[in-house]
């Protein structure tokens, strides 16, 4: 069964101007995205920036409302959730965040940063608070002796953890995780990498896990969607996206990393995108990728979006000419 | 013989701050010739753009100082030279192109004025002349509609064409050297490839030598032919790509390859990060700046710093293991059958 599921969700910002501050156009950050997440499962959400990846998780979180759209978990119709509820799920559903550094409250210190979620939902006694912090703290690699320094004591890596600890506080069971590993070094990133796909096995966890790194995502994924310009052009299991991608710009993208092998990247053909991403105020008519798309014909994809389809819904693609 | 194109020997740059002295470049030396990419990679504070900036002398005096050492440029020494000597070769025979185009291009100047003003003052044309040149470069570096886009200003333009912005500025006194510190680093990967294209169709119209500082294994991959790893300001690793990805000997090189994600891999083995933290430049000891974190470190470590050891054909490391042990050790770890072909 499902755990997560988001129809056709919608999120635009006005842009206001003129004399009167009237809208004068939208943002389309988020523009008819879809997809479902089982438990247990890491969805991967890949694209550029812009592309409105994390304008996704947020509008998830109703921490910006949807224009439109349905998000339902484990059953719940979290849009129409009144506040109480929207609390208690909250608790399901949390987030781990890309900069370490503005992530967590300077001024205080480790062990409240990890408690406060805990208080807020008013959970366990003081005396129990401390024993639960430090074994958050275990559990994300670090120690109890930690708990009394300030963030500004700790190294990128480790602050990372102490974010992951404080998702972890509530016993949530999806968490959203939003390039938790960019602003990272490589060796660090290899360790937040492994520590997260040890916590989904013992805690049986469910990730959306959003990154703009291929290989990141490829790495600890299960499927993987891939955005431009607020849709889903493509999504499918993580093997069949990486070896058979579909949609012309997945291929694009794909051939575009650098892969760390000198005598393989010799070899290897690429496709090289002409031009930049438009801007999501002024989005291309018909297919968002037309203008980039080395297989563009007028008709039809100057005229309508083609529509995310594909046999058996297990790889699906929004493309006119699809590679087969 | 003839005269390297750069030849850095024993650099050091030290930064005597309140705190204390941080050695961010430690007895660093290469060579680089005409149309060769040096790739210097290492992850944040091992000493990349330190080096970069004291090849150009541009480190912040006080409290930077290159303390010993020597850079020389065509058999001429950059470190003897007077500022305004150094003025001169600066543009034109040695430029940067640096991370983020967001914040090294002028945002009140026009893109014409700002790319006409090295050549106006280091090629001494005339500004209708200067401002010629500076449309045909952007139309070279593929910014199409270049007659508009020199009028415009930086805020008109995508990071991706910033970027190009900057490789035109640098290359518009046609220099010797190229220096990119972090070029894609701030781009998407679909403009990133862009980018590194142009760079690379840069070089061979102008036989320049590159140094291409970066993070990214895979950048280096594609388009160095040879690679200094470094690490708390020293070289661990130097030399020729295929040895050093395919054959490397310190142990930092084989965590830096064995923590990365491949996206050219199909198995999902564990990744082997390297444990520990990065080191406190600060408090660092006179041994080798990895011992710590390195599982394999021998009690002479944390004092000694090896002596160059030839490992390959013009490659080199820095490491007290001894060499076949090295090799044995390497060849157990999990992930360490990528590169042997």
């Amino acid at each position: 069964m499902s755990l997560l599921e988001v129809k056709d969700l919608k999120k635009h910002f006005p842009i206001r101007g003129g004399v009167f501050k009237g809208t004068t156009g939208q943002v389309r950050a988020v523009d008819g995205v879809s997809f479902t997440l089982t438990e247990g499962e890491t969805l991967g959400l890949v694209g550029e920036s812009g592309c409105g990846k994390s304008t996704t998780a947020r509008v998830i979180l109703r921490l910006l409302q949807a224009t439109t759209g349905e998000v339902t978990y484990d059953g719940q119709n979290v849009m129409a959730a009144s506040r109480g509820d929207m609390q208690r799920l909250r608790r399901d559903m949390q987030m781990i965040f890309q900069d370490p550094y503005a992530s967590l409250n300077p001024r205080m210190r480790v062990r409240d940063i990890v408690a406060e979620p805990l208080r807020i939902h008013k959970i366990g006694s003081e005396n129990d608070l401390a024993e639960r912090v430090a074994r958050l703290l275990e559990t994300v690699g670090l120690t109890v002796e930690h708990a009394d320094r300030y963030p500004h004591e700790f190294s990128g890596g480790q602050r990372q953890r102490i974010g992951i600890a404080r998702a972890l506080a509530l016993d949530p069971r999806l968490i959203i995780c939003d390039e938790p590993v960019s602003a990272l070094d490589v060796s660090i990133r290899a360790q937040i990498i492994n520590l997260l796909e040890d916590l989904q096995d013992e805690l049986n966890l469910t990730y959306l896990f959003i990154a703009h790194d291929l290989a990141v995502v490829k790495h600890i994924s299960d499927r993987v969607a891939v955005m431009y310009l607020g849709k889903i052009v493509e999504i499918a299991a993580r093997d069949r996206l990486y070896e058979q991608p579909r949609h012309p710009y997945t291929e694009a993208l794909l051939s575009a990393v650098p892969i760390p092998d000198p005598r393989a990247e010799r070899a290897r053909q690429r496709i090289i995108l002409a031009g930049d991403v438009p801007s999501p105020a002024n989005p291309p008519q018909g297919c968002v990728f037309h203008p980039r798309c080395p297989r563009m014909r007028p008709d039809p994809c100057q005229t309508v979006m083609p529509p995310l389809t594909g046999k058996g819904d297990s790889h699906m693609v929004a493309c006119y000419f699809p590679t087969p | 013989m003839a005269d390297r194109l750069l030849e850095v020997k024993d650099l050091s740059t030290h930064f005597f701050t309140y705190a204390g002295v941080v050695r961010a470049v430690n007895g660093v030396s290469f060579t680089l010739d005409h149309g060769e990419t040096l790739g210097i990679v290492g992850e944040s504070g091992s000493g990349k753009t330190v080096t970069a900036l004291s090849i150009m002398r541009l480190v912040a005096d006080p409290p930077g100082k290159i303390v010993a050492g020597s850079i020389a440029l065509k058999g001429r020494d950059l470190l003897a030279l007077k500022e305004d000597e150094m003025r001169a070769v600066r543009g034109n025979d040695m430029a940067m192109i640096f991370q983020d185009p967001m914040t090294s291009l002028n945002p009140v100047l026009r893109i014409g004025t700002q790319i006409a003003e090295a050549i106006q003052l280091h090629q001494g044309k005339s500004k209708k002349e200067a401002w010629r040149l500076a449309a045909d470069l952007l139309d070279q570096v593929g910014i199409a509609d270049a007659q508009k886009r020199v009028r415009q200003y930086p805020f008109e333009l995508s990071g991706g064409m910033r970027q190009r912005v900057m490789i035109a500025m640098a290359i518009s006194c046609n220099p010797d050297i190229l220096i990119a510190d972090e070029p894609t680093t701030a781009l998407d990967v679909t403009i990133q490839a862009q980018i590194i294209d142009v760079m690379r169709e840069m070089q061979t119209q102008y036989h320049s030598g590159v140094i291409l500082i970066t993070h990214d294994l895979g950048v280096v991959a594609k388009v160095a032919d040879k690679v200094m790893v470094m690490y708390g300001g020293r070289t661990v690793e130097y030399g020729p790509v295929d040895e050093v990805y395919y054959n490397p000997h310190h142990p930092y090189t084989w965590g830096l390859l064995g923590s990365l994600p491949r996206l050219d891999l199909s198995d999902k083995t564990r990744l082997t990060p390297i444990d520990g933290q990065p080191p406190n430049l600060l408090t660092m000891s006179a041994g080798c700046p990895f011992a710590g974190r390195c599982p394999y470190e021998l009690p002479a470590c944390r004092d000694t710093w090896p002596q160059l050891e030839i490992v390959g054909l013009e490659h080199g490391c820095h490491c007290l293991l001894p060499s076949s042990e090295r090799v044995s050790d390497r060849d157990k770890l999990p992930r360490f059958t990528v590169g042997v072909a």
